[in-house]
């Protein structure tokens, strides 16, 4: 779950002293008008959960309100990596002496965090650590919650920072606790600027929040923007199943998020389209029947294929579950089943029962017979 | 000497959560084929019995008045912290982490914690190891002679679901498993393919690997560069080649992002190790049958 800058600013930042320049949220024109108008030459920023919105015209400057609100005409509305434009942020123009990269995140590889930096802000990390690698300090905090402000120092020793170095050095210990405390995954402050007096300032903020942590961070899950999502999407996650929609013929319906995206590559290396990802593995087991509700308000699927695989899942209860809703809805669709694991016995002989067909011995089997039956 | 992340007959398992419905239900099953299970944990029923065994308030507890090797928890996400925590103060040496969706910053905690003690995790969203015949723990059908039969192929899966149809798969084509590893569908994870890939290296019932990943993270490029270095042939799938970039494709681990995790980036990098990849699962029987044509001699 990503915040928007305006509210990673507010709800992560703030919290923790970091200065942010002056700065307002608005809907309409006319909000940003008199928000012009109270904070000066100003900046003008799309307000969308994601990156690269200066790339795609969604950050402007203006140095009256007349400008502020031309500016906003042009990007309220807009699509940035679709996702509209519904709101912009009115930030204080700032003279910047110098622009920096810092970061928390969560290290994987190294199951621990890691915290960044580089003196070379402004531009994505992924290009800093190409062009200027040695401008750039990584330090893994490999036992939890020991990262002070020692540890920040040395990290950023020989970078010439100057006076501006122990400033910088209690933002990275500040950023660090912030990032514990609000279960995030991500925070980065790109760019992070000294500004002409000497104060080092937050310009832009990226959070983005443990999705596993949502249910204790209730302030920041409510402020989170929703994933780009259709409307079946939507309402899938609703009745609290992954459900990705595609754009070809053959639906599949599965348990386990590795066999679902198996499903959908055996679809694709046999020469066919698959028209989603939708698994109702692990304690969703028990939601075959809303799946496939789902499934079959998707038009374009022109053939399923039923790909059950249990283990902790147990087949029988999905393969009941599809045949309740299949019998409930009466869809003039072909269907293909394959069947293993806990339960199978019972289940495939469900399916002969319900349908008359016996399921296939082998998954690649069931999706060829699915492809073809899509055309 | 434990084996773990091999599970053996030998290990001493303690269940935390085995009062519960699936806690239950899964204890019986482990049992069922032989595992070990000596105690079971729930804070509000210690001192009592359940299925005939001994119920304490902790795996400390446990390990006050009994020995055990491997603890595996059926826990809801939020109490999964202080109970993993728990087994790490206790001493025992591997934990099996069922869980999905913990909390990434709980985990933090824990592998910090486990850093330090030295304690070896499995997972967490794992559906646990299989050593046919022989062992289990988890939530895997370990007792299903369909799926499991004993042999000389190890397999190693981030996914529970996928790890099952390639078991079964290779028990129907003939090829027996000396183990089955999962790992877990989480970006960050204790066990990783790497670590596992080294345990079945050392294992002297292993003959060959078949490895099971995923797009996501870059566990298969770093376990790539090991199986350069390995005599015994591993044969690999990876799940995500058809997904969408930027989608987490259901495990939380699965998501592409930028330009790392890729199946393209594992596939290259597995191949340029001498490691087979197949396109299909289906395949895998047909490319073991090719490398290691002595290893089929299970009778199904």
């Amino acid at each position: 779950m990503n915040l928007m800058e305006y509210d990673a600013k507010r709800l992560v930042l703030a919290p923790a002293n970091i200065m942010l320049l002056d700065s307002a949220l608005c809907h309409t024109l006319a909000d940003v008008t008199a928000a012009a108008e109270r904070i000066g030459p100003c900046v003008v920023k799309a307000q969308v959960p994601t990156g690269k919105r200066g790339k795609a015209g969604g950050i402007r400057l203006a140095a009256t309100p007349a400008e502020a609100r031309n500016a906003a005409e042009h990007i309220l509305g807009m699509s940035i990596a679709g996702h509209r434009v519904e709101t912009v942020m009115i930030e204080a123009q700032a003279k910047i002496t110098h622009e920096y990269y810092a970061a928390v995140l969560h290290a994987p590889r190294e199951r621990c965090s890691l915290v960044l930096f580089s003196t070379e802000g402004g531009m994505d990390i992924e290009e800093i650590a190409e062009s200027r690698p040695e401008m750039l300090r990584k330090h893994w905090v490999r036992t939890v919650d020991q990262f002070d402000e020692l540890d920040a120092n040395a990290m950023l020793a020989g970078l010439a920072l100057g006076t501006a170095q122990s400033d910088i050095a209690r933002i990275l210990v500040a950023l660090y606790r912030r990032y514990r405390e609000t279960d995030a995954e991500l925070i980065e402050i790109n760019p992070l600027v000294q500004l002409a007096d000497g104060t080092i300032a937050a310009l832009d903020c990226k959070f983005v929040l443990d999705d596993s942590a949502a249910y204790r961070q209730a302030a920041l899950a409510a402020a989170a923007a929703p994933d780009p999502s259709t409307t079946l999407e939507r309402k899938a996650s609703d009745v609290g199943l992954k459900f990705i929609e595609l754009d070809g013929p053959v639906g599949i319906l599965a348990n386990g998020a590795g066999l679902t995206m198996t499903t959908m590559d055996v679809v694709s290396v046999l020469g066919g389209k698959p028209a989603n990802f939708l698994e109702i593995g692990g304690d969703a087991y028990t939601k075959a029947e809303p799946a496939l509700e789902l499934l079959l308000s998707k038009p374009e699927i022109r053939a399923l294929v039923v790909n059950f695989c249990g283990a902790f899942a147990r087949t029988d209860v999905m393969a009941r579950g599809v045949i309740e809703a299949w019998q409930r809805l009466g869809p003039n669709l072909p269907v293909f089943f394959s069947v293993h694991g806990t339960g199978a016995d019972d289940a495939v002989a469900l399916v002969r029962d319900a349908f008359g067909v016996e399921p296939f011995d082998l998954m690649e089997d069931a999706v060829r017979a699915a492809i073809e039956a899509a055309q | 000497m434990s084996t773990f992340p091999i599970i053996r007959r030998s290990d001493r398992v303690v269940v935390i959560g085995m009062t519960g419905g699936q806690g239950t239900f899964w204890t019986e099953r482990m049992r069922e084929v032989g595992t070990q299970i000596v105690a079971g944990v729930n804070p509000k029923r210690a001192g009592e019995t359940h299925l005939g065994l001994p119920v304490f308030a902790s795996v400390n507890a446990v390990m006050r008045s009994m020995q055990a090797d491997v603890a595996v928890m059926f826990v809801p996400p939020a109490g999964v912290r202080d109970a993993a925590l728990d087994v790490i103060e206790s001493g025992v040496g591997g934990l099996v982490m069922l869980t999905e969706h913990v909390p990434a910053h709980d985990m933090l905690d824990v592998f910090s914690a486990s850093d330090a003690r030295g304690c070896c995790i499995v997972g967490p969203n794992t559906a646990g190891l299989v050593t046919p015949g022989e062992a289990f723990v988890g939530i895997m059908p370990g007792h299903n002679n369909k799926v499991f039969s004993p042999g000389r192929v190890g397999v190693i899966s981030r996914s529970g679901s996928l790890g099952t149809l390639i078991c079964l798969n290779l028990t129907r084509g003939g090829f027996g498993q000396s183990s089955f590893i999962g790992i877990g569908g989480d970006p960050m994870i204790g066990t990783t393919s790497l670590d596992a890939l080294k345990a079945l290296d050392r294992d002297d019932r292993t003959d060959a690997v078949v490895l099971v990943g995923e797009i996501g993270g870059t566990m298969e490029e770093e376990a790539a560069d090991y199986a350069r270095t390995m005599h015994k042939p591993v044969v690999a799938f990876i799940a995500g080649r058809a997904a969408p970039p930027g989608r987490k494709m259901g495990h939380a681990g699965a998501i592409v992002a930028g330009s790392g995790g890729s199946y393209l980036s594992k596939r290259t990098a597995l191949e340029a190790a001498s490691v087979t990849v197949v396109d299909t699962p289906n395949q895998i029987v047909g490319a073991l049958a090719a490398l290691s044509p002595a290893l089929a001699t299970m009778s199904a």
